[in-house]
């Protein structure tokens, strides 16, 4: 094979040099086990105690770092040695590469001042501040999501805001019914929404373009109409009250329910209602970071890039024998799974929700922000959702004006910008062994 | 003519649009090694015929038999991965994307495990292609498109490979180096359905055609055959029957 860069020929083992990789290689294996395990093993509560038992995550490090050990001096062997090649060939296999696209170090740089911000910001920000920031979170996340379905796969959703609703209804009446708590309850609902997303996928199957919309419009107008007049399961436009989040069973309240420990008392600082909206804002920023990542990756691997293909041609992905059911049922699926854990966050920030949240009005801004962002650019929806959350908060003296300054946006924007904020990018590909 | 086991058959096949009778009792036979082309004027019913071959619109009756098991009405992508692939008819590449990636796209139904490999295989088919491999698709000349697509049905290893008029607006310079790299596919293993307007081209390649006529299959020989033919000649080459 012409491509693969071999081992230099080792005729004799050197044992001295391969004793020491090993060894370097064990003392960190025991660095990393002790780090891992220390807390999790070393450190045991008792009551309001913590005591300290160190002397157990040492004996498992100790083992490991023993295993680590052995496990290197055997990979020079020639067992070990074909072992090793069995893994590496196909990664030797001339061929291409998907590779993101090359970041300056500039650009990480700006990452880590962002995500800096984003992580101090709440401690910084007064309580009003801190709801609009959760808000803009919240709203990313439906970005994203609603991305995945217009943006990648090119189906227009009017009707987005109704996983949205079953979200934050399935947190709401699952703790009032089922007795969940948060935590629970967001995999649950998002689960839920999932199904939702199946339901309405089905149908639509068929339809492009005007046609999608209006069913999609529908949808989300049933889902509204059924949680406003189903009384006796919903409690209709009265509304339900949804459970605040707990860390670690600890509450966020100032007295906590019979055997619950609220978090101030805990950590014996003096009661804040703000924690709860940290704790909320800070969970939300994780899960936007890992949506970032999760849709980053899908965009590289086939499904993906199936999503991609749809939006641009469909017979041609039916000519090539695409399952264009499965991969537009994916769509949906995962955009829907997203609007529902953006709804148990709004449910448990809210902590109490009814219908008039979930209007039409809720799905036209999530498009806005989609379509505003460039479609199918991450980078571009974040911003959007950010600025259409903050810039009205910010205009409160034109409240009045809001909606039409709004329209008046959307028209320049599709004059001057028609492919919004930030052009989706391309990635790019590195190819090895393939040209001169 | 004596096939004892073809490659690819269709027997009596109907097909239609609503009310309207596209195919009409259509039945041809592939063998495996073979170019066949179908010839016909616009609306004949030859993109028909290659859809509901592939599944789309599903035949209204007849059947198919392709490797000895019935084909008819199965799903498209199952189709696919039995080993039909398809550069349908206008390129249909996907504009937005790189070469590259639209390669992939074909891998679809066959999975990864030899998506390197043929990759290579249609860049030496193509070297063209391997030049502007991160272009966006959209960018590249009509035969370079065409190549794509041609390349991209490639991509799935298929058996047998159904071209939809792969010289549409191409310059008569392209359209001749599209067909050498259809002879110079058939020499590596695959049997090809071609399906042509321009029938000069199609049938001095090709070594059986059919004429397909409103629907129905109206004549059928070996290439020589139907070019020396005064009806093939009056009604698709110009000729003074």
């Amino acid at each position: 094979m012409p491509f693969t860069t071999a081992l230099p020929a080792t005729t004799g083992v050197r044992w001295t040099l391969v004793f020491r990789q090993a060894v370097l290689e064990a003392t960190a294996a025991f660095a990393l086990a002790l780090l891992l395990l220390g807390p999790i093993v070393g450190l045991v509560l008792d009551g309001y105690e913590v005591k300290n038992e160190l002397q157990r995550p040492l004996l498992i490090a100790a083992i490991i770092a023993i295993g680590r050990f052995l496990v290197a001096l055997a990979m020079h062997t020639p067992a070990g040695q074909a072992m090793l090649e069995r893994f590496n060939a196909r990664r030797r296999q001339p061929g291409v590469l998907v590779v993101s696209i090359p970041e300056s170090n500039r650009q990480r740089w700006w990452l880590l001042v962002i995500i800096a911000l984003a992580l101090s910001l709440p401690f910084l920000a007064s309580k009003y501040w801190l709801t609009v920031l959760i808000q803009a979170m919240i709203y990313v996340l439906l970005g994203l999501g609603l991305n995945i379905v217009v943006g990648l796969a090119g189906l227009l959703d009017l009707g987005y805001v109704a996983f949205y609703a079953v979200g934050a209804y399935g947190l709401a009446l699952g703790a009032q019914y089922l007795d969940l708590g948060f935590w629970s309850a967001l995999p649950l609902a998002a689960m839920l929404a999932a199904l939702f997303g199946c339901i309405l996928g089905f149908p639509v199957l068929r339809m492009h373009g005007d046609y999608l919309a209006i069913v999609t419009l529908g949808f989300g107008e049933i889902i509204r109409l059924v949680l406003n007049n189903w009384l006796e399961f919903t409690g209709g436009p009265n509304g339900v009250a949804a459970p605040a989040p707990q860390l670690f069973g600890l509450e966020f309240t100032r007295t906590a329910k019979e055997g619950g420990v609220p978090f101030h008392e805990y950590f014996q600082i003096a009661y804040d209602p703000t924690h709860r909206f940290i704790f909320i804002y800070l969970a939300l920023f994780l899960i936007v970071c890992l949506m970032v990542v999760v849709v980053t990756r899908l965009r590289n691997m086939p499904v993906g890039r199936a999503w991609e293909a749809l939006r641009e041609d469909e017979i041609a992905c039916r000519a090539l024998g695409i399952n264009h059911v499965l991969v537009k049922l994916s769509a949906f699926m995962m955009g829907a799974t997203v609007g529902g854990i953006a709804g148990v966050f709004f449910a448990t920030y809210q902590g109490f929700i009814n219908p008039t949240s979930f209007n039409f009005f809720e799905s036209a801004l999530i498009v806005a922000i989609v379509v505003l962002g460039g479609l199918g650019s991450t980078t571009g929806v974040i911003v959007a959702a950010v600025v259409l959350t903050i810039l009205p908060e910010l205009l409160r003296a034109f409240a009045d004006y809001r909606v039409f300054t709004f329209g008046v946006l959307m028209v320049l924007m599709m004059i001057w910008r028609p492919r919004g904020l930030i052009r989706p990018r391309r990635r790019a590909f590195e190819v090895k062994g393939l040209c001169p | 003519m004596s096939h004892s086991k073809p490659l690819l058959q269709i027997h009596e096949l109907d097909a239609r649009y609503g009310p309207v009778q596209a195919l009409c009792q259509v039945s041809l036979s592939i063998d495996s090694g073979e170019i066949v082309t179908l010839i016909g004027a616009n609306g004949a019913g030859k993109s028909t015929l290659l859809m509901s071959l592939f599944g789309d619109p599903l035949p209204a009756g007849g059947w198919i038999r392709y490797q000895g098991r019935d084909i008819t009405g199965l799903p498209t992508h199952e189709i696919a991965k039995m080993g039909i692939a398809q550069a349908p008819e206008g390129r249909r590449i996907f504009a937005a994307m790189s070469v590259e990636e639209n390669l992939l796209m074909g891998a679809i139904p066959v999975g990864a495990d030899h998506v390197d490999a043929d990759l290579i295989k249609v860049f030496e088919l193509f070297p063209r292609l391997k030049e502007r491999r991160n272009q966006r698709a959209g960018t590249l000349s009509g035969g370079e498109q065409q190549m794509l697509a041609i390349g991209r049905a490639l991509m799935s290893r298929p058996r047998l490979l159904l071209l939809d008029e792969p010289s549409l607006g191409l310059a008569p310079l392209m359209v001749q180096r599209i067909f050498a790299t259809i002879r110079e596919i058939r020499e590596s293993g695959a049997t090809i359905f071609l399906v042509e307007q321009n029938a000069h081209h199609a049938l001095k390649l090709a070594q059986r055609g059919y004429v397909l006529v409103n629907g129905e299959i109206r004549l059928s020989g070996t290439g020589e055959e139907l070019l020396a033919d005064p009806e093939v000649r009056r009604a698709y080459l110009g000729g003074q029957g």
